[in-house]
């Protein structure tokens, strides 16, 4: 039978978790509802930039296209971008977009490719390190920023497109957490390199009198790199929101069980605390019928 | 004066800005300006400076951009830049 004082300092030390548990799923939330609308915000830039590379793509399809829209006509060398997060205490969140990665890089060796890993987070490299740590090739991490800037992915794309030129791979997927509800985060894999060729509808079709200065390659040229770093911004802003959601979820079911553990340890105290009492009360009568 | 609408398009937001007289846009091959009924051109933008005249001989709203892309058609000029700072 544990003491009445052990009993009371674990009721305290749970509660106190509690408290953390119930402010790090406040913050979450709040988090979420940022990144969420970031992520809301940058679209009209990819919808507007997809239309142009649409239009233009249709009619580039030989020699002189662009490498980062045509490819480099081989598919050996894979490079895939892992997005993970800089902390921990979100539930299976790295688990999950580690698994993928796994799988995805597992599933390329077996077709006899060479795979490269990128990998963005600290969480997702401690994981990748025991099994792939020979692939990666690269990591960063986004440690300590509270706002991810368009910068901060502009540089990580910047770094994934000069590897691209200098012939370092032939193809590049990039692997985050698809936001889908605060519940719901699905692993996804996306091509980042070659950049997908958009659907063009005739709503979105340019007008065939329009005049391009310079020319149509060269606005590619400005523009694919651009497409491509917008595509890592949004999968970022995506993994953050997905993040914060499991770790909201995560929070939300420890806080919880501590609520649980606090009532079955109150219910312990209580009883001890009755049983000492009602011992020391036999011990009186006992003691006074004796006499 | 006829008027045309302007929409600057970044990736971490979108600004309407509305109604406008004309736009300069620092073009890769030469500054030009944009007046209602402009003929649909698509245009790669150096960095530089964007000048919006919301009414004619209005003192000019100067936007800072790193380039990106004009689009001229219809609907009005859309740009695609990244990261701007306005300069009053």
């Amino acid at each position: 039978m544990p003491s009445l004082k052990s009993l009371k300092t674990r009721i305290a030390s749970v509660r106190s978790t509690q408290k953390i548990t119930k402010a790090m799923n406040l913050v979450a939330t709040a988090k979420l509802r940022g990144a969420q609308a970031a992520a809301l915000a940058g679209r009209p830039f990819a919808e507007g930039a997809a239309r142009v590379i649409g239009n233009l793509a249709l009619n580039m399809v030989g020699p002189e296209a662009p490498k980062l829209l045509a490819g480099t006509g081989r598919e050996q060398t894979h490079l895939l971008l892992v997005i993970t997060s800089e902390r921990g205490l979100c539930g299976a969140y790295n688990s999950n977009i580690v698994r993928l990665a796994r799988r995805k890089a597992d599933a390329l060796l077996a077709e006899g490719k060479t795979v490269k890993l990128y990998v963005v987070g600290r969480k997702g490299r401690a994981q990748l390190v025991r099994t792939h740590g020979r692939h990666i090739v690269a990591t960063r991490s986004l440690e300590g920023r509270k706002m991810l800037t368009f910068e901060e992915a502009r540089t990580l794309s910047d770094d994934v497109v000069a590897r691209f030129h200098a012939g370092e791979f032939d193809v590049a997927h990039i692997l985050f957490a698809r936001y889908q509800s605060a519940l719901t985060q699905i692993p996804t894999d996306e091509r980042l390199i070659p950049v997908r060729r958009p659907e063009v509808t005739d709503t979105a079709r340019l007008p065939a009198s329009i005049e391009f200065e310079p020319s149509p390659e060269a606005i590619l040229t400005e523009l694919l790199p651009r497409s491509v770093a917008v595509h890592v911004y949004q999968s970022l802003l995506e993994s953050r929101a997905s993040e914060e959601g499991a770790r909201m979820t995560a929070m939300d079911a420890a806080s919880r069980n501590a609520g649980e553990m606090i009532g079955r340890l109150t219910l312990t105290y209580n009883r001890t605390r009755q049983a000492a009492i009602t011992k020391e009360l036999i011990e009186i009568i006992s003691g006074a019928e004796a006499l | 004066m006829a008027k045309f609408h302007l929409d600057i398009v970044t990736p971490v937001k979108r600004i309407d800005s509305g109604q406008v007289h004309m736009v300069v846009v620092p073009g890769t091959e030469g500054d030009f300006g944009v007046l209602a009924g402009h003929a649909p051109v698509l245009s790669t933008i150096r960095p530089g400076v964007i000048e919006v005249y919301r009414e004619p001989g209005a003192e000019p709203q100067r936007i800072e951009v790193d380039g990106g892309l004009a689009e001229v058609n219809e609907a009005g000029l859309t740009i695609l830049t990244g990261d701007l700072s306005l300069t009053d």
